[in-house]
């Protein structure tokens, strides 16, 4: 599903970078190992803000929660309306959570709690990949 | 400490984001009297005298008045210099030349259009020559409310105007700027993915209806309510307007927009400023008005760490709340006589209520409450201001009832049961204000 190209900046370089290998990169804090996502300057825990490394995690996880979207804000999404809206918790740490358009899935049939897994789609306007969820 | 202009914004020390603090300091020092609204617009016509500038000045002129205190004897201005309903207004297009002759300017060429400073206050508004005091607070009333209540209890102020304005321009809410784009910054994650405006209430209330059940339809009746509530609000937008009332086919026939958020559960966007005087008690003797306490003020403390709060989060922090506005204020929940909690989005107002839990109400239970009498004549009432479904998206209606319910003078919105403690704040859970309004200190 179309979407916004992302342009990433000195702080999510690392994770849009990952994305277009194919990898889900997560920033990680060094000293207590927390995980980010999006990127922050420090981390929510311990409050370190100069001590952050990026590590790939599997990307699977499940479905907590969804709308859908009949009446956008964002002129690109316009189109595809309505489309689903989810939330995806991120197995390996489930307070880490990935929106999705669930691609495939009809609008409002969505089974919460449901397995999924993470690809990556193309974005038109500088061709940036971004995470996307599908069903296992 | 942080400025803009001459005004420094507030710290963040004054806000009670913690359980265990005990009873506010604040407490039975500091009373709302004046109560002052402009009139309601849906759009500025871009004439001087409808700009959010003038409303501003007439409704700061309309709370003194109320409260009958002089203009010259009031000494501090509390406000929050944001406007915009989200409206833009384009980099090229010129600035009114009747505006621009009727006004001084203040910090910059947007002053009094789609912002407001104090300088710009106090350069149009000459009649207040005696403020020594000013501070911003941002987002919107409920946290300029905390601010004052602070700045009063502390004595750095004695009669203090506590100022909300919101313009609404020209053109579709949230449509311009960055959502027209093709592009999108990398760390803006939600607009990439369209999870703005209700998303965040549509997530949360299909995840409330699968875990605890019901139906989007076991709304109506808190919509419906609302709607009623607005249409007997003198200052709202709808009685001023479009005095339509609402009913539940109307609301269950009403179009989707980030489904189960549909029309009725959004608010509307307008022109509207109101404005309060706060003083001490022992000042609120010689003022027309009866005095109400701020009996505690809170600061919702989230710090989820996706990209949404979920509903745990959500309830979570609803829970903290009720507990530090409680403990603030010496009080349970029994104590409450009505509720105010924020409605912009409807969605959402059950989980607060439900984090107070008033009139008993548990996680969970919400709906079904709504289902029962909460008009204002019945003995559980529920939001009677109406709150934005009511009068439009200001999130300053709730603050004016409280003061009206319990200075007895709601008029036709006056609940039947005695109106001695009341609540209220937003915008929401996941971030906000909120406070306790009493009859008496105790």
């Amino acid at each position: 599903m179309p979407k916004q190209s992302p342009v990433p900046d000195e702080l999510t370089k690392p994770f849009w970078d990952g994305c277009n290998e194919g990898r889900l990169v997560l920033q990680s804090c060094k000293p207590c190992h927390r995980l980010n996502f999006p990127a922050k300057t420090a981390c929510t825990q311990c409050g370190s803000g100069d001590n952050f490394e990026w590590r790939e995690v599997k990307g699977l996880g499940k479905i907590t929660g969804y709308g859908v979207v009949n009446d956008s804000r964002i002129r690109q999404l316009q189109e595809q309306q309505p489309f689903n809206l989810a939330v995806i918790s991120l197995y390996e740490d489930p307070e880490i959570l990935f929106y999705s358009h669930l691609p495939g899935l009809p609008p409002n049939e969505v089974p919460i709690g449901a397995d999924v897994e993470v690809f990556f789609e193309d974005t038109p306007a500088t061709g940036q990949k971004v995470p996307e969820w599908r069903l296992r | 400490m942080t400025t803009i202009g001459q005004t420094p914004v507030v710290p963040q020390e004054w806000f009670r984001k913690y359980e265990g603090l005990g009873a506010w300091e604040g407490k039975g020092k500091v009373v709302a009297v004046g109560v002052g609204h402009s009139p309601t617009a849906r759009r500025w016509d871009g004439a001087p005298e409808t700009s959010i500038g003038a409303l501003a000045i007439d409704s700061l002129r309309r709370a003194a008045e109320d409260a009958g205190v002089p203009l010259d004897q009031v000494d501090g201005l509390v406000m929050d210099p944001t406007t915009t309903t989200g409206a833009y207004w384009p980099e090229d297009r010129p600035i009114p030349e009747d505006f621009l002759a009727a006004f001084k300017p203040g910090l910059n060429r947007m002053d009094g259009i789609n912002s407001l400073s104090t300088e710009w206050i106090l350069n149009n508004f000459p009649e207040l020559s005696n403020i020594q005091f000013t501070m911003y607070a941002s987002t919107c009333m409920s946290q300029a409310i905390c601010v004052a209540a602070e700045a009063v209890a502390r004595g750095l102020t004695k009669n203090c105007l506590v100022l909300k304005a919101w313009d609404n321009l020209e053109g579709r809410y949230g449509q311009g700027g960055a959502a027209a784009e093709d592009t999108v910054s990398g760390r803006d994650v939600a607009s990439l993915w369209g999870a703005v405006g209700p998303y965040y209430p549509a997530y949360w209330f299909n995840q409330y209806l699968h875990k605890y059940g019901g139906s989007h339809d076991m709304m109506a009746p808190f919509v419906v309510n609302s709607k009623r509530n607005g249409l007997l609000f003198p200052e709202g937008f709808w009685y001023q307007n479009r005095p339509e009332p609402l009913s539940v086919e109307d609301y269950l026939a009403a179009r989707w927009i980030i489904q189960p958020v549909n029309l009725y559960d959004c608010d509307i966007p307008i022109m509207s400023s109101a404005a309060y005087l706060f003083t001490t008690p022992e000042r609120a003797k010689d003022m027309k008005q009866k005095p109400v306490y701020i009996m505690s003020h809170t600061q919702a403390n989230t710090k989820h760490r996706g990209v949404e709060q979920t509903l745990e989060e959500c309830e979570e922090s609803a829970t903290r709340i009720a507990h530090i506005l409680y403990e603030g204020a010496g009080i349970t929940s029994s104590d409450l006589s009505f509720e105010n909690m924020y409605d912009g989005y409807t969605l959402f107002h059950h989980l607060m209520m439900e984090g107070l839990k008033y009139r008993g109400v548990q996680r969970g239970e919400g709906l079904d409450f709504y289902q029962t009498d909460i008009s204002i004549e019945g003995p559980n009432p529920v939001s009677p201001s109406g709150g934005n479904a009511g009068s439009g998206r200001t999130r300053f209606w709730m603050h004016t009832d409280c003061i009206q319910q319990i200075q007895g003078r709601a008029g036709a919105r006056q609940i039947r049961v005695p109106a001695e403690v009341g609540v209220s704040g937003g915008p929401h859970p996941r971030g906000g204000d909120f406070m306790t309004w009493g009859a008496s200190v105790d």
